[in-house]
């Protein structure tokens, strides 16, 4: 009775599943990441070019202070060789209390060290951008997209960095926005000009404080890869998601090779205990 | 009870022993990263090998950097210096440990300062055992000797009970029973010396 | 134990007699044990051994995190992001403690509600029932001291809310508040007492389990007929009984390794579905997010405090008959208690005779809608409190309200139970298709 109870409960949830978005909502793309699903892991020349990106673009303003620069290094990420990833850290300062006889003073920094607090004040550290979003939501609340899609950070990210737009007509009539359109923002300025008879919000996404960051062809690739800016957008968030959760492959694989031996466990603790309990429920075997 | 029971009794004792089993190896699974998670962690572990810039240190001083929570003791030595643990080496039979304690040479090196002095990097201008990098531990209990020739060896002295290390960093006199230990250490380039 | 006749532990050995004679462990052990059960509970009895596993895991867990988690506002949310990249095997064992939560809720979600359909909150149990509201009351104060220390954004901004709640308290409201955050707001003094309290409190847990197992180790568990095993005698008791170890224990095994197999999938391919992404972002006191949900076990309640705004009838009239002194915001508050407080009564307000669910038709309708209720409460609580969330928060509430005080009272009274067994041992020997048990109208096949 229980048990049928909850299985007409999850399915009437789940047929309830309508449009994930409704007009006026800010569109995340459901972009393919390498490391999505049970079996997913990083692509280690994308982590490279989505590091080259940041490098080159983002960290002139954003830190990301969480991320030890021998971590560059590290298997399953970006993958640079020993002296490269030291060679990158030198290229940035970190302030040393140590030296100068106590006083302190700025040295390069070396592998231990993190990468820096963001530049801008209004720039918000990266470490984890990639787990502070989600991309997906609901439907009404349900929480079904995310179950199937995955929490969707990167593809946030990625969606953000395409989903700036020309300012759409109805913008055009009032006061100017500060910021710049975006179609995958949620959380910024909105003009009242945009908006229907009941409040609601007539055109997708937000205004966004920061600057259109990359308009493709920002970078050049050593392997040539395209430069297009949603493949830029990807790798850069790929990256980020490294960045974010470095040991997602170590955590896939240990799950996966926990559900096994738990099935198998299972299993045997099935048969065995369809064993002890023959006697009783089957007394003439 | 039926006598199929008989016959199947291994059988049955098999599914028993094999999920026993297999329950002691989840349980064991589970276990050693309960323990592995107090070993040392990522970040400590890179910091078990620390480059310093020797650069701006000045012939006949000492830089000393904390690595692993402990001091190390760099000296740049002078010729004087250099020579005076040369001399010094004459009293290897009377030394008090006389093994060098060098963890980039052999357990069985003698105390001689060659065996002590840090091998210089290629195309160094500077005469041989100019530096010399040991731990600032006293092997007594554990001060932190002075340095700049304190003592009655010309080398380091310890405060804290009285043990002497000459120039080469060697115990002489004191409760100390053996010399400054020398870690693993060497040039990366000819400003740069790595710990460990 | 239980009132069961059975055979108690009889040390044999010298060492064992000595051992026995000076503290009898080994025969309280071996007597728990291999207490008499009912032969036919169902799989609605195993989240016991889920909630004392998960307990496990969360107090080992939470010791090895502990650490390596500073208490200070500066340098904890640095210290969490420590241990999922330095340590060894950090990230795991922080994901395990973290959905160990969630998998601790939904076992005691269903725990309680199989208590709720098959009457064991009864009589003789209403002690097992009263302990068992008690362990739930700090398990939620435990999550909730919890979820503060990574000091994220959801951590501060809820904790200040239902620490906010405290204030609505007439007249003492504010200094209690004040005391229990030791300062005007959330902040260290706050973070560093959470801490204490959050390793404090699962051993006060572990404590009160093992009490509510004595409890009902001393009535007997109850089963899905609710009738009784039988206690006249060692023979009668054993038709209706079987010992815990191992036809239990083994039993449970099995549906625990079931449900560690889907704990696994969860913490190893998506361990943040259960949490929300704003407390991967670091506390700011002056940025409020958009929507502060607390973590889905408590939405129900939330649901609850939310749904008595000062336009609700019953809160205004409260406000009138009590000079002002009872506000919306108390009154969602002591609506919020309110909830818990009516399912601990429940063992008196049921007027029914018949114990079990399964043979009261008229209950398992009312009862069916408390399971929506609560699912539908859940949602809600997660949604912006406006229409149409908040008047389904409200109708939630009232029908919970309703099930507990009017609902059960009436239908002890007006239903028309089923038939119940005679004994758990007809029970069982229906489910298994023996009428060649007893061996008398049915010829058994040649053996």
């Amino acid at each position: 009775m229980l048990r049928t109870l909850t299985l007409t409960s999850a399915l009437a949830l789940g047929l309830s599943a309508g449009m994930a978005t409704a007009a006026g909502e800010a569109h995340v793309e459901d972009f393919d990441f390498s490391f999505e699903g049970p079996f997913g892991s990083y692509d280690q020349m994308q982590l490279q070019r989505g590091l080259q990106v940041f490098t080159q673009v983002c960290a002139n303003c954003h830190g990301m202070t969480h991320v030890a620069f021998r971590t560059l290094a590290d298997e399953g990420g970006p993958g640079l060789p020993e002296d490269q990833m030291r060679a990158y850290a030198a290229n940035f300062e970190v302030f040393d209390q140590t030296l100068f006889d106590g006083e302190g003073d700025f040295r390069p920094a070396a592998p231990a060290d993190h990468f820096p607090v963001s530049g801008l004040a209004t720039a918000p550290d990266l470490s984890l951008m990639a787990k502070a979003r989600a991309g997906f939501h609901g439907p009404y609340g349900t929480g079904l997209s995310q179950l199937f899609n995955g929490m969707g950070g990167a593809e946030y990210i990625a969606s953000l960095m395409t989903g700036y737009a020309e300012e759409p007509e109805c913008a055009l009539e009032g006061e100017p926005m500060d910021g710049f359109y975006n179609t995958a923002f949620a959380n910024g300025g909105y003009p009242d000009s945009c908006k229907d008879e009941n409040g609601a919000h007539t055109v997708p996404g937000t205004w966004i404080a920061m600057g259109q960051p990359l308009y493709g062809d920002d970078v050049e690739y050593a392997d040539g890869h395209s430069t297009e800016l949603e493949h830029v957008s990807q790798d850069v968030a790929a990256f980020l998601m490294w960045a974010a959760e470095p040991k997602l492959v170590a955590r896939k694989q240990a799950g996966l090779t926990g559900v096994i031996f738990l099935t198998v466990l299972a299993a045997l603790l099935f048969v065995a205990n369809k064993r002890l309990w023959a006697p009783h429920k089957h007394p003439e075997h | 009870m039926s006598h199929a029971e008989d016959h199947s009794g291994t059988r049955r004792d098999f599914i028993y022993y094999a999920t026993a089993g297999a329950g002691a190896v989840m349980t064991g699974a589970a276990v050693w990263p309960l323990v592995n998670q107090m070993n040392p962690s990522a970040d400590v572990l890179a910091l078990a090998s620390i480059r310093v810039d020797v650069s701006a240190v000045d012939p006949g001083t000492q830089l000393t950097v904390l690595w692993q929570g402990k001091p190390v003791f760099i000296r740049y030595r002078t010729d004087t210096e250099i020579a005076l643990a040369r001399e010094q080496d004459g009293a290897l039979s009377e030394l008090p440990d006389p093994m060098a304690r060098n963890a980039n040479g052999a357990e069985a090196d003698t105390a001689l300062d060659a065996n002590r002095a840090l091998p210089l990097p290629e195309g160094s201008a500077d005469p041989a055992g100019s530096w010399l990098v040991q731990m600032g531990v006293c092997t007594h209990l554990g001060c932190v000797p002075l340095g700049d020739s304190a003592g009655d060896f010309g080398g380091w002295f310890c405060p804290c009970h009285g043990s002497h290390y000459d120039a080469s960093g060697r115990i002489r006199r004191g409760p100390a029973p053996e010399n400054l230990p020398i870690p693993v250490a060497s040039f990366v380039d000819e400003t740069t010396i790595q710990l460990g | 134990m239980a009132g069961i006749p059975h055979d108690h532990y009889e040390p044999s050995s010298k060492g064992e007699k000595w051992l026995d004679s000076r503290l009898p462990i080994v025969g309280l052990l071996y007597n728990t044990l291999m207490i008499p059960t009912p032969k036919n509970l169902n799989w609605m009895w195993i989240w016991g051994i889920v909630l004392t596993f998960t307990l496990v895991l969360q107090i080992v867990t939470g010791i090895v995190l502990v650490m390596h988690y500073t208490p200070h506002v500066d340098m904890a949310f640095a210290s969490v992001e420590h241990i999922m990249r330095n340590v060894n095997g950090g990230h795991m064992i922080r994901y395990f403690h973290m959905n160990g939560a969630s998998l601790f809720f939904v076992a005691v979600y269903l725990h309680i509600f199989r208590g709720l359909y098959y009457g064991s909150y009864k009589a003789p149990r209403e002690v097992t029932w009263i302990i068992g509201m008690l362990i739930y009351l700090l398990m939620m104060a435990t999550g909730f001291l919890g979820y503060v220390l990574p000091w994220g954004q959801m951590s501060f901004h809820g904790t200040a809310v239902i620490t906010g709640l405290f204030g609505a308290i007439p007249f003492v409201g504010e200094s209690l508040q004040t005391w229990l955050l030791g300062a005007g707001a959330v902040g260290q003094p706050a973070l560093n007492r959470f801490f204490s309290l959050h390793y404090l409190l699962p051993f006060v847990i572990l404590g009160l389990v093992i009490v509510h197992i004595w409890a009902f180790h001393t009535t007997g568990n109850n089963n899905p007929t609710g009738v009784e095993v039988r206690r006249g005698s060692k023979e009668e008791a054993k038709k209706d009984t079987l010992p815990f170890w191992p036809y239990f224990v083994i039993k449970d095994l099995f549906a625990l390794a079931v449900i560690m197999a889907i704990f696994m999938a969860i913490v190893g391919f998506m361990p943040n579905y259960l949490g929300h992404p704003d407390n991967y972002i670091p506390a700011n006191p002056l940025a409020t997010p958009t929507h502060i949900v607390p973590e889905w076990y408590f939405l129900p309640f939330y649901a609850i405090l939310r749904a008595f705004t000062a336009d609700v009838w019953v809160v205004m009239f409260a406000e009138w008959i009590s000079f002002g002194i009872i506000d919306a915001k108390f009154f969602g508050v002591l609506a919020m208690f309110g909830a818990i407080f009516v399912m601990a009564l429940a063992p008196w307000l049921d007027t029914s005779s018949v114990r079990s669910g399964r043979y009261r038709p008229m209950f398992k309708w009312w009862f069916a809608l408390l399971v929506i209720d609560f699912i539908v409460l859940m949602w809600a609580g997660a949604m912006p409190a406006e229409p149409p969330y908040s008047i389904i928060s409200l109708i939630g509430a009232t029908y919970w309200f309703a099930y507990f005080l009017i609902i059960l009272p009436l239908l002890g009274v007006i239903e028309k139970p089923l038939p119940t067994p005679a004994t758990i041992e007809d029970d069982f020997n229906a489910h298994y298709g023996t009428e060649k048990r007893g061996g008398k109208t049915v010829a058994t096949p040649a053996e």
